[in-house]
Formats: structure tokens, C-alpha cells, sequence
């Protein structure tokens, strides 16, 4: 029993992004002028990499240096009022939500990423020619075997062993993937041939357990990155996992592994589900959409994905039940149990909340409708612009429209979380101060904001503890200080130090 | 075993279930298919032309 930490929670989404028509476009420049054109006249906010350690191995060992950026991406880094972070990541612009409370806000947060994206699309066009156009995918594939990430961070104790969470969770994401996938057509990456999968991303996993991101990707990735007391906490950088559409599904997949996570600080699992091969189990599971694929475990037993899910949601909401877990969690539970109830009845009543049902539904609709193969190019085109995040375009919105989706959020709640920081983490912080300050924030990353006060020096304000910073305790204070210099003098005068 | 139980419940769940709403079960498909349809034809009107070449074209790098 090592005592857990609160479940502070954060996405991260590259977008896919391409301009149609375009013979020479440029997925860097192209990403560069959907963040400039969201931008406007907003300040640029230089990113400050001093406290980012992505080369550093939670299992202990190894110390990679940062790879150098494709070109001057703080030219094009957004810090934004509702404590996110918008910039251009390799060839992909990417969205990272800023840190929320519980995994219901997470979800909203995810859900605000798609509207900035929408809008920064929007404006980008106007700057294009006739006949082109820019579009932004939530997906996590190209179907030709190159991937991009839909990766969940979690704040962990460090108290808790790294072998514990590998040992744990990797049955759990393994068989999370028929709650979590957005579907695919085909397969990649040298796996077996299939028609249509649960996941965009199975097929790129290779190890069990790693550093690496971007290629030989682990089901459990090692950076060991916290962005916060890195003697207190650790944060769980989570890849096995595809970036949804479904508003239910991001937050059951956030909430369900964020409870599992807390269960395992604090000591409440059984011994764990250990998988004989977790690789080969997790393609596996994706290419079954009719679930009944079972896997190997190192007992000598067997099980399918479902009956593994069915165990954990037994843990988890035994674990909920004794802690008296908050509401969004209890929510969460009975939508899990729904969902792995309808799986199992017929996968295709889940079709109104997952994403990778909704777009089977689709495919098979129109397979039947327009007999069509599976190898026809139009079911690889549906399944596409089922991502698009353009609401007159995309197939998630018009399902969604139509209520062929359930939803958790209305749009004027969606778009609040696009000009609103969560309130109970430091992102309110980072977020009203660049809002109000504007300009005289001059660097930024998770854990501190550099201001520029017309002293000597530029003032840097630690935010080291991810729960502190919220509107309770710094509201007012920003309330009475017009300027950066009267915040700056006014955190010092508090406890002697510059802290928020 | 403790998750054998969890399922015999849920299968008796199940099982009531099916039987309240056994009457409507062939209106149910014919609401389903009606509804697809509507879908696929709502879909067919946004859908972006010329899939092969559209598919084609779709290339991203790789990212993380």
C-alpha cells in the first residue's frame, strides 16, 4: 500500500492534417499556418524545454537527449486561455489539453481540442486557393503504416514501483482496446490481412515495454517526464491508445484506467492478469471485431478481451465503492458496464457510443447497400472522413447531429472549454495569466510561467504541484492584479517566494 | 470465481430483458434498417468525391 494521488488528467492529439489539391504541400508548413491562423493576433509564447526531460526512463536507466525540433517550432507554439498547449509536433499539429480534475472534464477538454483544430481550419482556408482544401483528421493512421498519437497522461505517486504498473495494467490496456478503438479498415505494419479492425493503433505496437514513441512503440511507454515534483509524482504517459470521436468513449476510457490506476497506489488489486504475449495478444484483439478472439495467459489458461474487461470492471468498481469515488467515476462505471454488457449481447448496440461500431455500422451499410468489397476504395474514404473535424464533414458530427451519438457535453459547453481553463488544477493559473497578461507572459511550459515584468530580469513562477493554482487559491489574487509586475510583486509578498 | 458470477447475473438480466420486449423485436430491425438508410443517404450528400484518388493522396508522416 503506497497511498494514492488525486488522478490529474491530460490528452494529447496530433491531428492529421493535408491540404487537398495541394501538389507541394508541406505537413510542417501546412500545420504551422493552421496555428497561426487559430492564433490571429494572439501573443506567441515561447515553450521553454529547460524542465523537459523526454529521455529520461521511469524504469531507472538510460538518458536519451531531446531530439532536436524539425525547425523553429516556438515560432509556432500557442499557450491558450483555457491552459492548453497548441504547436506544431513533427508533422502534425497537436493539441494538449491542459490538466483537469477528473476524467468527465478530460473528456470535455478532449472534445475542445477538435473545435480549435475546426476553427484554425477554418481561418487557414480563407488564406488558400480556389479548388484547395485544408483538413484536419482526429485519427491516428494514414492506412499506409504511418502512425501519430492519441496519448493520455495520468499524475501517479512515485512511491508506487514502475514493474507494478507494467505488471498490472498491460492486461488492462490490452483488453481496453474493444472499449477504446476507433476502428480501421485493413491492417498495417506487416500484420496479417484483415478486413476491418477495432483500432487504428494495434498494429503498431512491438514491445512490451520502452522508451521510444515514434517507432518500435511499447505498450508501456517508460518516459519518465512528470512536469511536476518529480520526487513526489510520477506521470503516466500513456500511447496504446486511439483517439476518439465518441465523447463516452474518451471519458470511460480515461476514467476507467485512471481507476485503475488509483486502485493499484492503493494496493486494491488481486494479483495480476499476466498475458503470455502481450504484443501479439494486442493485434490480435483488434483484428476480432466479432470478439471472440481469446489470449494466452501465463497461468495456461485462456480468455477473451470482454471476460478480461469484465474482471477489471469488478476491481474497479469494488475499489470505487470503498473509497466512495466522486461522481464523474461512478457515471463512468455504469457506462462501462452498459457498453461491455452490449458487446457482449451484440457488438453492434454499442454503435451509438463507440467509435469504432458507429463506423462499421457505416461500412456495412453501405457494403450491403452498394455491394460493395472490402478492398473498394469508398469504405477506406468513409472510414477517413468519419475523423474529419469539420462539423459539416466529418461522419462523427453528422451521426452526432442526427443523435445517432450520445453525448456528454452540448456544443455551448464545448466552446466554453475552448476560452475556459479548468478551475480546479494549475491550468487556471496558466490560463488567466495569459489571458490577462497577454504579452507579458514570455515563456511557458507545464510547470512555470516566465513573465516579463520591465524589471531587470524575467520572473519565473514554479508551478510544481499540478492540484495547486486553481481558482480557490489564486482567483482573487488575479482578480486585484491588472498587471503581471503587481502578480509577481504579489506571490513574492505571499510567502516569501515567487510561487503560484 | 467472482467473475463468473458477475456474468451468470448479467445473463439473467439479459434474459429478462429479452423477454419484455420480445413483441417488438421485428419492428425494431425495420425502425433499424429505415434509420440506416436515412444515414447512408444523409452521408452520401457530404462525402468527398472521387474516393480511389481521394484515398490515394492521403499520406501522413509519421509522428510522436
Amino acid at each position: 500500500m503506497t497511498g494514492s494521488v488525486h488522478k490529474v488528467i491530460g490528452t494529447e492529439t496530433e491531428f492529421g492534417i493535408t491540404i487537398h489539391n495541394q501538389p507541394d504541400f508541406n505537413p510542417v508548413l501546412g500545420s504551422g499556418l493552421v496555428i497561426n491562423s487559430y492564433a490571429g493576433s494572439r501573443a506567441r509564447i515561447k515553450w521553454s524545454y529547460d524542465e523537459e526531460t523526454p529521455g529520461r526512463d521511469a524504469r531507472g536507466f538510460g538518458y536519451e537527449p531531446s531530439p532536436a525540433a524539425d525547425f523553429d517550432s516556438g515560432l509556432v507554439n500557442l499557450v491558450l486561455g483555457n491552459g492548453a498547449r497548441l504547436y506544431v509536433d513533427h508533422a502534425h499539429p497537436e493539441y494538449s489539453t491542459p490538466e483537469c480534475y477528473d476524467p468527465l472534464e478530460a473528456a470535455l477538454y478532449d472534445k475542445s481540442g477538435e473545435l480549435v483544430l475546426a476553427r484554425g481550419a477554418a481561418t487557414a482556408q480563407q488564406s488558400l486557393p480556389d479548388g484547395q482544401r485544408m483538413l484536419i483528421h482526429k485519427n491516428n493512421s494514414d492506412g499506409k503504416g504511418n502512425s501519430y498519437g492519441a496519448h493520455e497522461n495520468y499524475l501517479m505517486t512515485r512511491a508506487l514501483r514502475f514493474g507494478d504498473i507494467v505488471s498490472h495494467i498491460t492486461g488492462f490496456f490490452v483488453s481496453r482496446q474493444i472499449v477504446t478503438g476507433s476502428g480501421k479498415v485493413g491492417s498495417e505494419n506487416g500484420r496479417p490481412d484483415v478486413d476491418y479492425q477495432m483500432t487504428q493503433r494495434a498494429d503498431f505496437f512491438e514491445e512490451r515495454i520502452g522508451l521510444e514513441t515514434t517507432l518500435k512503440r511499447p505498450i508501456i511507454n517508460t518516459r519518465d517526464e512528470p512536469h511536476a515534483d518529480a520526487g513526489a509524482y510520477r506521470r503516466l504517459h500513456v500511447i496504446i491508445g486511439d483517439a476518439n470521436r465518441s465523447e463516452v468513449q474518451t471519458f470511460v476510457k480515461l476514467a476507467s484506467t485512471a481507476l485503475m490506476l488509483q486502485a493499484l497506489e492503493d494496493g486494491a488489486l488481486p494479483a495480476p492478469v499476466l498475458l503470455s504475449d502481450p504484443v501479439e495478444a494486442c493485434w490480435r484483439v483488434s483484428h476480432d471485431p466479432t470478439l471472440a478472439q481469446t489470449v494466452d495467459l501465463a497461468d495456461g489458461t485462456t480468455a477473451t478481451a470482454l471476460e478480461l474487461q469484465w474482471q477489471y470492471l469488478e476491481w474497479a468498481a469494488k475499489y470505487a465503492e470503498q473509497i466512495g469515488a466522486a461522481d464523474p467515476y461512478r457515471r463512468a462505471l455504469v457506462l462501462w458496464e452498459e457498453i461491455l454488457g452490449d458487446l457482449e449481447s451484440d457488438p453492434m448496440k454499442t454503435a451509438d457510443r463507440l467509435d469504432w461500431t458507429a463506423k462499421l455500422q457505416i461500412l456495412d451499410g453501405y457494403r450491403e447497400r452498394d455491394s460493395l468489397a472490402w478492398a473498394d476504395p469508398k469504405l477506406r474514404l468513409l472510414s477517413l472522413q468519419y475523423h474529419d473535424v469539420d462539423p459539416a464533414r466529418g461522419l462523427y458530427d453528422r451521426l452526432a447531429a442526427t443523435g445517432r451519438m450520445r453525448r456528454l457535453f452540448t456544443d455551448d459547453e464545448i466552446a466554453a472549454a475552448v476560452i475556459r481553463p479548468p478551475e480546479r488544477t494549475r491550468a487556471y493559473f496558466r490560463g488567466r495569466c495569459v489571458d490577462q497578461y497577454e504579452g507579458s507572459v514570455v515563456a511557458a511550459n507545464w510547470d512555470s510561467l516566465v513573465f516579463e515584468t520591465g524589471q531587470d530580469s524575467l520572473k519565473r513562477v514554479p508551478m510544481m504541484e499540478p492540484l495547486r493554482g486553481g481558482k480557490e487559491r489564486v482567483g482573487a489574487l488575479l482578480d486585484r492584479c491588472p498587471t503581471a509586475a503587481d502578480l509577481v510583486r504579489a506571490l513574492g509578498d505571499e510567502d516569501g517566494r515567487t510561487r503560484a | 470465481m467472482a467473475e463468473q458470477e458477475r456474468k451468470q447475473t448479467r445473463r439473467t438480466d439479459h434474459g429478462e430483458e429479452a423477454e419484455v420486449v420480445e413483441e417488438a423485436v421485428v419492428d425494431t430491425s425495420e425502425v433499424l434498417t429505415d434509420r440506416i438508410d436515412d444515414q447512408l443517404d444523409e452521408i452520401d450528400s457530404v462525402l468527398e468525391e472521387n474516393a480511389e484518388e481521394f484515398v490515394k493522396n492521403y499520406v501522413q508522416k509519421g509522428g510522436e
